[in-house]
């Protein structure tokens, strides 16, 4: 059975579901968004504290709050939306399998918008060791457990990573009533906002550990410790925990990506894109923390706003960008940057920022655009580059690139 | 209380099996687990291959269980369902040694009576595994060598046992012995089982229950082996299971498809003394992603879905030991190692026959059909992708777990089965929840809740 639509959107979270409200008005059709929970709304359904939506919707409100209201939005834009709708494969360029209750089907659309998210990369693929005992969890699991099933976790937890996301999960162990009792970061200086680091610190009495890495979990049934190295002088002690949580350290959810052939980038290990957010596949386009894993649940549905104007002009018969356009690469410390693709005539990127993720602590970062050993444009920020979040610099910074010239290389100092 | 014509100690592959096939005798049986659920120790954490036995050494026990087995579970798996993949194994020489070694290996396979085995050069490795590191000189190809599920095959076994009337006794570890004239009473963690005969098949705690009824002949090193699992992405970097040339330098580490889609490097051999140290280590983890990049360079990039470690029964011999000693009614079946996974069914065949002499083994009228069980082989169709499963049920179409696409109609049915999972360690293992790329990020919160619920 095949169903035909307009417009597909795989995955309903932010940026899904703010993409689907802005083609609906616009698109004679269906605007179909196909998402796997049982639920739209993505990672903000269970992130249960403020942050939400300030710059999307100009408000400030909690993830579930946020999730409803993006939500509705869509739904009252004139989208369909269905959950426990899982794209397992593509059956043609723009025609994907999907299975639901409802049954087994292919859905074909004229374009397809790719939202998939990231996870944060579990224990395993950090080459932790040790035992497999109960009570170690990502930052999703961990909120999925408390918030959305309510069920109880331990009392001492230790968190790796010192991210923005390792704060939320050490809101949720506290509202769970478990302890933080440490967290780790392989890097000189914890990753976290500063704004947020400080009364973190003080409100929850954490400790953070700079330079640090937990090497092995111990535990036969349930976690009973793990083992802690420091990374400069190679000592290690052993910490008592009965919970451990892995966070941040994200990577796309690509398999999609990756199995429709699209080309993906090195750094952000999503689809290349560029400014429109138009991928390498004709007809199919991107937007969100799959393509830059990962910045807020704001940018994210900002991504979904900027990427309509493409999917119209698409379904308005304008030809395919094609090959040529100037890439952007990132060098280290920089580990990547998105979007990578600059083509003459295209649109500036989504609210006119590249986005920046660095693996090194810089305080007044600098970053300057090079292209074949001239010098575009240079700029100075504010506020440090640190590891675990996203920085953004203006579009304006690479936009005098030659459109004939060679890649566009970005340095930070 | 009841007293069983057999006790079958052990719910591993071989004992199941051996279980299995006294179940179809007029004879009551029962099978003790230590653990609380069957294939929890040794059975469920080695590479997962069906062996031709090509390796084996000639003349060996070993040697003649394994080539039978190798058809027997053939047989049985196509009967069940149990999922198979004919992918063949290519031996990869790296080193002149090793490819001086080849045609030995050859002579080999053919005395134990394997003879598809070709010498193939450098150029035709590089074609069959075109992402294989560089640096291969030749290799031996045994195209009969596959890789199995063997979760579903230890489940299959013991699923079978129970349908023929054998008595499942979980949580149940025995810790004394005591030998009257006609009976055996064995003193168990859950009460007191007696027997006229019993079958030691306890894996790694087999000396020590062999200790119990009086012996001292061997003794059980558990050997860790550890296990990297990359992601399924990295499938077709791997068509083959690529097998190290035995030499000096010890047995070294594969490279294997798994039969759930991914690819598998491993395992190390690493003897300990802790027969509970199923944990993964620091030098264990850093050796395979060593040896992962330079066997197939390509993986570095690769995402790693899981890393395991299982220990198996070494005991310092090169064959398997299974003996009858009449007077105690009491049977061994000591030192099967990873091969006991393609041995198991033709393990309890021998067993049989040597028990064949004191027990009326006649098959019974009226046996069950061997079961059917769920697939869970990724090259095979699942129920997320059966369009008349879906609709006649739509269950199947209702994914839980989405990196290994397992939906709530396979959870219901495991938790359902008559061997259900203990914990969710054991609904893993029949369905693949959880055992994906996010290891629970997405659904380990959900799953939970299912399991607790339909416990309930």
């Amino acid at each position: 059975m095949t169903e035909r639509v307009r417009v597909a959107v795989i995955g309903g979270g932010p940026a899904g579901l703010t993409a689907a409200a802005a083609l609906a008005p616009s698109v004679a059709g269906d605007v179909l968004v196909l998402e796997r929970e049982t639920e739209t709304g993505g990672i903000p359904r269970h992130s249960d504290h403020p942050g939400y939506g300030m710059r999307d919707l100009r408000r400030f409100m909690s993830g579930p709050e946020y999730a409803r209201r993006l939500t509705r939005s869509a739904r009252e834009a004139g989208a369909l939306l269905e959950t426990e709708a899982m794209v397992t494969g593509w059956a043609g360029p723009r025609t994907l399998e999907v299975t639901s209750p409802r049954g087994r089907r292919l859905v074909e659309a004229d374009a397809v918008v790719l939202a998939t998210g990231a996870r944060e990369r579990p224990r395993p693929a950090r080459f932790i060791a040790g035992d497999r005992p109960d009570g170690v969890y990502t930052t999703g699991q961990l909120q999925n457990l408390v918030h959305l099933h309510h069920r109880e976790v331990g009392r001492r937890a230790v968190i790796v990573g010192a991210e923005l996301v390792s704060w939320s999960a050490v809101l949720t162990l506290h509202e769970a009533g478990c302890r933080t009792v440490l967290m780790t970061s392989e890097y000189d200086k914890p990753e976290a906002y500063t704004a947020f680091r400080v009364p973190g610190r003080l409100a929850f009495s954490v400790l953070v550990r700079a330079r640090t890495r937990v090497v092995a979990i111990h535990g036969k049934g349930r976690v009973t410790s793990v083992d802690i190295e420091n990374l400069d002088t190679g000592q290690r002690h052993r910490v008592p925990c009965d919970t451990v949580i892995t966070t941040g350290d994200w990577i796309p959810d690509h398999e999609l990506a990756r199995s429709g052939g699209l080309d993906l980038d090195e750094g952000t290990r999503g689809p290349r894109v560029d400014t429109s957010l138009a991928t390498s596949v004709p007809g199919v386009f991107a937007a969100g923390n799959l393509l830059h894993p990962v910045d807020t649940a704001d940018v994210a549905a900002l991504d979904g706003r900027h990427v309509a104007a493409a999917v119209l002009g698409h379904l308005a018969g304008e030809p395919a960008p094609g090959g040529g356009g100037v890439p952007l690469v990132a060098e280290a410390p920089l580990r990547w940057v998105a979007p990578q693709l600059v083509r003459p005539g295209g649109p500036p990127p989504s609210r006119g920022k590249l986005l920046l993720w660095s693996d090194a602590f810089r305080t007044l970062p600098r970053v300057t655009a090079t292209q074949d050993g001239r010098v575009l444009g240079r700029t100075r920020l504010p506020w440090p580059a640190a590891p675990g979040r996203v920085f953004r610099v203006p579009f304006s910074l690479v936009a005098g690139a030659d459109p004939a010239g060679g890649p566009v290389r970005l340095t930070l100092a | 209380m009841i007293t069983y014509d057999v006790a079958v100690i052990g719910g591993g592959i071989v004992g199941s099996a051996i279980a299995r096939l006294l179940g179809g005798a007029d004879l009551s049986v029962a099978l003790l687990e230590a653990r609380g659920d069957v294939g929890d120790g040794t059975s469920k954490a080695n590479t997962a291959i069906l062996h031709t036995g090509f390796d084996a050494k000639p003349g060996t026990l070993e040697s003649r269980l394994v080539a039978r087995g190798y058809h027997l579970l053939g047989e049985y798996a196509a009967a069940t369902g149990i999922p198979v993949e004919r992918t063949g194994a290519l031996l990869v020489a790296w080193s002149q040694e090793q490819l001086d070694a080849l045609p030995g290996l050859r002579d080999k396979a053919a005395r134990n009576s394997y003879t598809a085995c070709e010498i193939v050069d450098a150029a035709e490795v590089y074609r069959r595994v075109p992402a294989l590191g560089a640096g291969a000189l030749g290799g031996l190809t045994v195209p009969g060598e596959s890789v199995i599920c063997t979760w579903t095959t230890n489940l299959a076994l013991a699923t079978d046992a129970v349908n023929r009337g054998v008595r499942l006794l979980r949580h149940h570890r025995v810790t004394a012995v005591h030998q009257d004239a006609d009976v055996t009473r064995l003193t168990t963690t859950a009460g007191e089982v007696t027997a006229r005969w019993v079958v030691n098949a306890a894996g790694l705690g087999a000396d020590r229950l062999d200790a119990l009824f009086g012996h001292d002949r061997f003794t059980v090193t558990p050997r860790r082996g550890e296990l990297l699992v990359y992601d399924k992405l990295a499938r077709p970097l791997a068509p083959c299971i690529v097998l190290p040339v035995p030499s000096s330098a010890g047995k070294g580490v594969l490279v294997s498809p798994t039969i759930y889609g991914n690819v598998m490097v491993g395992p190390t051999a690493e003897d300990l003394t802790d027969r509970t140290a199923t944990g993964t280590s620091e030098t264990g983890l850093a050796f395979l992603r060593e040896k992962a990049a330079t066997l197939m360079p390509a993986l570095t990039k690769e995402e790693v879905t899981a890393t395991y470690a299982g220990l198996r029964a070494s005991i310092g011999r090169d064959d398997y030991l299974i003996d009858l000693d009449a007077g105690q009614r009491y049977l061994l079946v000591g030192g099967i190692r990873s091969t006991g996974l393609t041995a198991g069914m033709a393990i309890a065949e021998h067993v049989a026959e040597l028990l064949g002499g004191h027990l009326d083994l006649a098959r019974r009228a009226g046996l069950p059909a061997p079961p059917r069980m769920p697939n869970l082989g990724e090259a095979f169709t699942r129920p997320y992708q059966d369009a008349a499963a879906i609709a006649a049920d739509p269950e199947y179409g209702r994914v839980v777990c989405f990196c290994e696409r397992v939906t709530r109609g396979e959870l219901r049915d495991a938790l359902a089965s008559p061997v259900p999972p203990a914990d969710l360690e054991g609904l893993r293992r029949r369905t693949r929840a959880m055992n994906g790329r996010c290891q629970g990020f997405y659904c380990g919160a959900r799953v939970r809740e299912i399991f607790e619920g339909e416990k309930e």
